[in-house]
């Protein structure tokens, strides 16, 4: 009894050891189920990895690194030109909503964009395959006949439309909502008074946007790009329902051979796989979680890094 | 339009007029419209086309706009103008492939939308005909169970990361849950089939499998969901319940939780509108059948989702029959989410806790 300024401690109740304990317990089932997946995807892919040519079906002639290159390829390239797609023009809307629309409409235009993340994946990829490739086919015609002096418009253009701009048009669609949702929230969040200022020096909308606006709002179009580019990396089925693929390493964005993407290649090989095939699906399906985990762990962090703002969600 | 304009000849010399960007772009439609039906008119292009005239007529009016406003007001206002075209133009783009996609949704799906397709299967169905009804079973079961494994535990984690979490393994698991949020879905379901596999040996296929694949999914958007919710809850409420002796689990189970019951409900449907159409996880782990099966647990089991999939992928001989029913699947697919969506929207308006507004 010697230490008087001991802290008052709250009595331990059995009911308060019981719920803090399963509280507990679910945020650890988090960090287990993780680990799981992790844990899980290795020892199923490790015989995948390890195969070698001619022992599957699915392998044919290569072994996996050979098989996984094309495909890796083709999920960064899908990615990377509907980032490119996606990034302005979610940059404009979330403008145009935090700046330019009619204070009192604002709201009401972002949910009408937040409208485009409730579709779900499939129907993309059914209008993708059944509506947007017979749209843009007569353009692909007409690029490959005129601007064939560009790499990526060489060639022949395809006869179906399924090509990967397209699947990558469908991409960017779907990666819109959320990367406008984070751009949009920080947006609002810049300095009333910068803007002010700005515009009091009796600047234009446009020089105060990018004199206050953009460079603070700098590290959330970063994050959000990241983050779409995650979602992007990983879409499945839209790819799957529109690509015609083949396993080519090719930059041609309009012809009639396009590198498939991981995951659709998963999901339209899957269903036939057998034995050691489905390890080397697994396998390929561990390369993607590596790469999207690295991506969102990367953008995450940059949106923590700013605490004041919160993310997506 | 950034200026008032109100207050006399001398702020208003050098600009153009209120109306004058309404009035060119009217223009530049009107005469994209002509263009177009000369086109028309002389048989180069089948048939008047509203959305290119409207895109090319925008194109158009982006680029007067700009050498008008260059010409009559100098080079900063005329980017001005300019890049409040293109923000502009942005949105009017993004929502192309929204109307374009409800409207082929719903002109394309309503053809079967009819009794035949909610009240039979697809068994010993080839051709026309037939239905969705084991899809239709297969989705709410396996999204029901989804929901009930992942709503305890994401409920719970919010509970500890709101009320007792502090220090490194909270850190962690906030940092966690938002990157699980980034899981690919097909990831998901290869790691159910990892798991299943194991146990069930290999090729194993059924609807438990699926919403294993999909709780993979749900916790996170639940977790956050619910972790937002209960920060709302005013600490004031907390507070008066400790100092009138409650221990702190009755606290969060007496008025926490129920204080915030409704933003809760609302976060749930909203997760369960986020995985019901998920296809690539149940494609993996759950399967596809023709034929009705209720049994989670013994072999493969339709979804809707798959069901859309599977009609446009595997199309048989009449293969318009097939794509008919995969537009009548996604429709019926979007009104489930849509439905869901908006009972969330209500019940956090009309439920909500009156906070002293």
């Amino acid at each position: 009894m010697a230490t008087a300024a001991a802290p008052i401690r709250a009595k331990q109740r059995p009911g308060d050891r019981i719920f803090s304990g399963s509280a507990l317990a679910a945020g650890s089932i988090i960090l287990i189920l993780l680990a799981a997946v992790a844990i899980f995807l290795i020892a199923q892919g490790i015989p995948g990895v390890l195969a070698q040519a001619g022992d599957t079906v699915i392998l044919g002639e290569k072994n996996f690194w050979q098989y996984v290159a094309p495909l890796a390829f083709g999920t960064l390239w899908a990615a990377a030109l509907a980032l490119l797609m996606a990034t302005p023009l979610s940059i404009g809307i979330a403008l145009f909503i935090s700046h330019y629309a009619p204070r009192r409409l604002a709201q009401t235009l972002g949910y009408i964009i937040d409208l485009l993340a409730a579709v779900p994946s499939v129907v993309f990829g059914l209008w993708g395959g059944l509506v947007l490739a017979p749209l843009v086919r007569p353009a692909y015609a007409w690029l490959a006949e005129n601007a064939s002096w560009f790499p990526l418009f060489s060639g022949q253009a395809s006869a179906t439309g399924r090509t990967i701009l397209t699947a990558a048009i469908v991409l960017a669609v779907m990666i819109l909502p959320i990367m406008t949702a984070i751009c949009r929230e920080v947006f609002l969040q810049t300095p009333r008074l910068h803007e002010e200022a700005a515009l009091a020096l009796g600047s234009t909308r446009w020089e105060m946007i990018r004199m206050a606006v953009l460079p603070f709002g700098r590290a959330g179009i970063i994050s959000a790009a990241m983050l779409g580019l995650g979602r992007a990396l990983g879409e499945t089925m839209a790819v799957a329902m529109v690509l015609s693929p083949a396993a080519v390493i090719s930059f041609i964005v309009i012809g009639s051979t396009n590198p498939n993407t991981i995951a659709a290649n998963i999901a339209l090989s899957f269903p036939e796989a057998f034995g050691t095939g489905v390890n080397v699906l697994i396998a390929t399906g561990l390369v993607l979680f590596v790469v999207t985990f690295a991506v969102n762990a990367v953008a995450r962090w940059v949106i923590n890094r700013r605490k004041e703002f919160s993310g997506a969600n | 339009m950034a200026v008032s304009t109100t207050a006399g000849n001398a702020l208003t010399t050098g600009r153009l007029p209120r109306m004058a960007p309404w009035a060119i772009l009217l223009a530049c439609w009107l005469v994209v419209a002509g263009v177009y039906a000369l086109f028309a008119m002389s048989g180069t292009l089948q048939d008047f086309s509203l959305v290119g005239t409207l895109f090319f007529g925008t194109v158009l009016y982006i680029a007067i706009i700009y050498v008008i406003s260059l010409s009559v007001e100098g080079r900063r206002q005329a980017v001005d103008r300019l890049i409040t075209a293109l923000v502009f133009g942005a949105f009017l783009v993004a929502l192309l492939p929204l109307v374009s996609l409800v409207s082929t949704v719903l002109a394309n799906g309503l053809a079967r939308f009819d009794l035949d397709f909610f009240t039979m299967s697809q068994r010993n169905i080839v051709g026309a005909g037939g239905g969705a009804l084991h899809a239709i079973v297969g989705t709410l079961e396996i999204t029901a169970v989804a929901t009930l494994i992942s709503v305890p535990i994401g409920l719970l984690t919010a509970v500890y990361l709101v009320e007792y979490g502090r220090g490194q393994i909270a850190r962690w698991i906030t940092f966690l849950v938002d990157v699980m949020t980034g899981i690919p879905s097909i990831v998901a379901g290869l790691f159910a089939y990892a798991v299943f596999a194991i146990v069930f040996g290999p090729g194993v296929r059924m609807g438990f499998a699926g919403s294993v694949a999909l709780s993979v999914l749900m916790i996170p958007v639940v977790v956050r969901a619910c972790e937002e919710m209960l920060k709302l809850v005013p600490n004031e409420l907390r507070e008066a319940a400790f100092a009138l002796g409650v221990p702190k689990w009755l606290t969060i189970l007496k008025v926490v939780l129920p204080t915030s019951a409704a933003g809760i409900t609302t976060g749930v449907m909203l997760s369960i509108a986020r995985v019901i159409g998920e296809t690539a996880p149940l494609l993996l782990v759950a399967g596809f059948t023709q034929s009705m099966n209720y049994d989670l647990f013994d072999g493969r089991m339709q979804s809707l989702p798959v069901f859309v999939f599977t009609s446009y992928a595997n199309q048989g001989t009449d293969g318009d029959a097939y794509l008919a029913r995969a537009w009548t699947g996604a429709l019926t697919l979007i009104l489930i989410v849509m439905a869901l969506n908006l009972i969330a929207r209500l019940i956090a308006r009309f439920f909500s806790p009156k906070t002293g507004r």
